[in-house]
C-alpha cells in the first residue's frame, strides 16, 4: 500500500499547490454565506398566523434544507468531475506519467492512489458544505433536520461514483472527451430521473421505465434522488413537485446497484490504465 | 544469460497495420555503455518503451537484468530519463526528487542524502528550493537525469540526454556516463547526436524501421573502418565500379574520389587497384571512419520520419 499512500499525497499536495482547494473552498464559503443570507431572508418573510407559525416554519426548514443539499450536490457533482478529469487524461497526454510508471509501483497502485487522494478531498469538501449548512439550519431555522448523515452518505456515493467513472473515461480519453463523456452521463441520469418522475405523476408505466432505465446507465442522480427523500420524510409534496420533493422514490436496490456501478468503473479504470501503452 | 543487462528476442510491436518495431533482437552487457542509433521514425522510442513496460510488445521476449518484462520488482533497480520529458512543474527541485525517491521505496535517511549529492551533481545545488516551472530547458534535462540516478541504477536508460543542454551540459551527461559506468552501471543510450555517442559509447547499434542492421563494437571494428579520400586523373567508370569489391559507399566528383572501405588492409589492395586500372592518382589520405559515416553506409541517406 505504500505506493498508494504516496500517489495520493502527491495528489492532495498537487490540489493544494495548484491552488484547487483555495478556490473550492472560496466558492463553498461564497455559497454557505448567500444561503445562510437567504434562509434568513426567507424566514423572516414567511407568511400565516401565530398558531400555525411554528410547524409551517419548520416544514419550510425541512424544505428549504433540501434546497440547499440540492445545491450542494451539483456543486460536488461538477467540482468532482471538473477537478478529476485531467489527472489521468492529463498526465498520459504529457509524459509525465512515464517516469512514474517505470519506477517500482504497479499501475493499478497510482490509479488508486490518485482516486483515493481526491475520494479524500471531496469527502472533506462534502463534510464542509454540508456541516456548514446544518449549522446554518440550526442557528438561523432553530431546527435540526432528520436523516441527514443517510442523505449525505447518498450524495458522497454519488460523488464517488462520478469520480470512478472520470477516472475509467480518463484512462482511454483524453481529458476534454473525458468531461464531455461523464456530464453527458450525469445529464442523461439527471434527465432520467425527470422523466420517471413525471411517469409517476402521468400514471405512465412507459415514462418511468425509461426513466429507470437511465439510473440503470448511470445511476447518479438516483442517488440524490434518494437523499431528497430521506431529507423530506413526511413533508412529500407539501411545496409541490421538483427535485427537491420526490413521488418515484429508487430503492434501495438502485443503492446497491449505485455501489457495483462504482466499484465496477473503478476495476474497469484500473484494467485499462493497466494494459494501455503509455 | 545471467550477465546481460538486456537480451531481447524478436521483440516486435505494431499499432494497428503499422509495424513501429519489427524485431529487435539485441544484448547489451553489464557495464557497458550501449549507443542506440537510428534515423527518426526508425522505432527506437518504441523499443525503450517496451523494455521499460511502458509499451506492452506484440510479440517477442525480453530480459531486463535477468528479470521479465513487466516485472515491478526490478525496477528498483532501473533509472529513466524519458524524451521529451515533463514533470510534476509544481514541485520544487527537492520535494521532486524526494517523490521519485519515494517511488523507488527508500528510506527516508537515504533519500536525504542521495537528493543532496544529485542536486550538486548537476549543478542544481543552489536551485533545490526553486519550483520546476521557474527551471530552464536544461535545468529540467539535468534534474531529470538526476533523478534517473537516485536508486543507484544498474541499468540506466538515457533517452536523448542531450537535447537542450549547452557544451557545459553535454560535458557533464558524458561524465555522468561514465562514472555511473565506472560504478558497474549499464548505460542505454538513445541519441542521435551521433558526436555523442562516438565519445560515451562502448557499442553502438543501428536501427532502421525496428530491425538492428548492425551492431558494432567502437573500440575495435570502429576502429577497422577507413575513409579514403583520394585525388584521380584517368578514372575509367568500368574501373570505378570495380572499386565496389573494396567498398560499401564510393563517390567520385571530378578528380575527387571518396570511398568507406571496410578494413585497413583493403587500403594497399585499393592503392594497387587504381594504379594497375590505369588511373593516375596524385594524392590518397586513409583515415578512421567517423561514426556518422558508418551510420551513413548502414542505414541509409534516406531522410527519417
Amino acid at each position: 500500500m505504500t505506493g498508494v499512500a504516496v500517489i495520493a499525497g502527491l495528489t492532495c499536495r498537487e490540489a493544494a499547490r495548484r491552488r484547487l482547494l483555495a478556490v473550492a473552498a472560496a466558492i463553498g464559503s461564497a455559497y454557505l454565506l448567500l444561503y445562510g443570507f437567504g434562509l434568513h431572508k426567507v424566514l423572516e418573510s414567511l407568511p400565516g398566523a401565530a398558531s400555525r407559525q411554528l410547524l409551517f416554519r419548520r416544514q419550510a426548514v425541512i424544505v428549504l434544507f433540501a434546497m440547499g443539499m440540492y445545491a450542494v450536490n451539483w456543486l460536488l457533482a461538477v467540482i468532482t468531475i471538473l477537478t478529476s478529469a485531467d489527472t489521468i487524461a492529463g498526465e498520459i497526454n504529457s509524459g509525465i506519467i512515464q517516469a512514474v510508471v517505470t519506477k517500482p509501483i504497479r499501475r493499478w497502485e497510482v490509479l488508486f492512489g490518485k482516486w483515493l487522494g481526491f475520494a479524500a478531498m471531496l469527502t472533506v469538501y462534502l463534510a464542509f458544505l454540508a456541516g456548514g449548512m446544518l449549522i446554518e439550519v440550526r442557528l438561523i431555522g432553530g431546527h435540526t433536520p432528520s436523516h441527514v448523515p443517510e442523505a449525505i452518505g447518498l450524495m458522497w456515493l454519488e460523488s464517488m461514483l462520478l469520480l470512478a467513472v472520470t477516472f475509467r473515461f480518463g484512462a482511454s480519453l483524453s481529458t476534454l472527451a473525458t468531461g464531455v463523456a461523464v456530464f453527458g452521463l450525469h445529464i442523461l441520469a439527471f434527465l432520467g430521473g425527470w422523466v420517471e418522475e413525471f411517469g409517476w405523476l402521468a400514471h405512465s408505466q412507459t415514462a418511468m421505465d425509461l426513466g429507470v432505465l437511465a439510473s440503470v446507465v448511470m445511476p447518479s442522480e438516483s442517488l440524490w434522488r434518494r437523499a431528497a427523500f430521506e431529507l423530506q420524510g413526511p413533508v412529500i409534496g407539501s411545496f409541490g413537485r421538483g427535485p427537491f420533493s420526490i413521488g418515484s422514490v429508487p430503492s434501495a436496490w438502485m443503492v446497491l446497484y449505485a455501489g457495483v456501478y462504482l466499484a465496477t468503473a473503478l476495476a474497469l479504470a484500473i484494467r485499462t490504465f493497466s494494459r494501455r501503452d503509455l | 544469460m545471467q550477465d546481460s543487462a538486456i537480451e531481447t528476442a524478436n521483440l516486435r510491436k505494431t499499432f494497428g497495420s503499422k509495424v513501429a518495431v519489427r524485431g529487435l533482437t539485441l544484448e547489451v552487457g553489464r557495464g557497458e555503455v550501449f549507443g542506440f542509433l537510428g534515423p527518426n521514425g526508425a522505432g527506437k522510442s518504441t523499443s525503450v518503451k517496451m523494455l521499460l513496460g511502458l509499451v506492452t510488445p506484440t510479440e517477442g521476449q525480453a530480459l531486463l537484468l535477468g528479470r521479465p518484462l513487466g516485472d515491478t520488482g526490478v525496477r528498483a533497480r532501473v533509472g529513466f530519463l524519458p524524451e521529451h520529458f515533463r514533470f510534476h512543474d509544481w514541485l520544487t527541485g527537492e520535494e521532486f526528487l524526494d517523490f521519485h525517491g519515494r517511488l523507488y521505496r527508500m528510506p527516508a535517511a537515504r533519500r536525504r542524502r542521495r537528493v543532496a549529492e544529485l542536486l550538486a551533481l548537476a549543478g542544481l545545488a543552489d536551485h533545490g528550493r526553486k519550483r520546476l516551472r521557474d527551471y530552464s530547458k536544461g535545468m529540467l534535462q539535468r534534474i531529470g537525469l538526476a533523478q534517473a540516478l537516485l536508486n543507484e541504477p544498474e541499468l540506466i536508460f538515457l533517452d536523448e540526454p542531450t537535447s537542450g543542454l549547452d557544451p557545459a551540459g553535454r560535458l557533464l551527461v558524458r561524465d555522468i556516463i561514465r562514472a555511473e559506468r565506472d560504478r558497474g552501471a549499464a548505460v542505454f543510450l538513445n541519441s542521435h547526436l551521433l558526436s555523442e555517442v562516438e565519445v560515451t559509447c562502448d557499442r553502438v547499434a543501428f536501427i532502421k524501421h525496428g530491425e538492428v542492421l548492425e551492431t558494432c563494437d567502437l573500440k575495435t571494428l570502429g576502429m577497422e573502418e577507413r575513409s579514403i579520400e583520394a585525388r584521380v586523373k584517368n578514372l575509367r567508370p568500368e574501373a570505378l565500379a570495380g572499386l565496389e569489391q573494396w567498398a560499401g559507399s564510393i563517390r567520385l566528383e571530378g578528380e575527387s574520389l571518396t570511398l568507406e572501405v571496410r578494413a585497413e588492409e583493403s587500403v594497399p589492395e585499393v592503392v594497387a587497384y587504381l594504379v594497375a586500372s590505369g588511373a593516375r592518382v596524385y594524392s590518397l589520405h586513409s583515415r578512421q571512419a567517423s561514426l556518422e559515416e558508418m551510420f551513413l553506409r548502414i542505414v541509409g541517406t534516406e531522410a527519417g520520419l
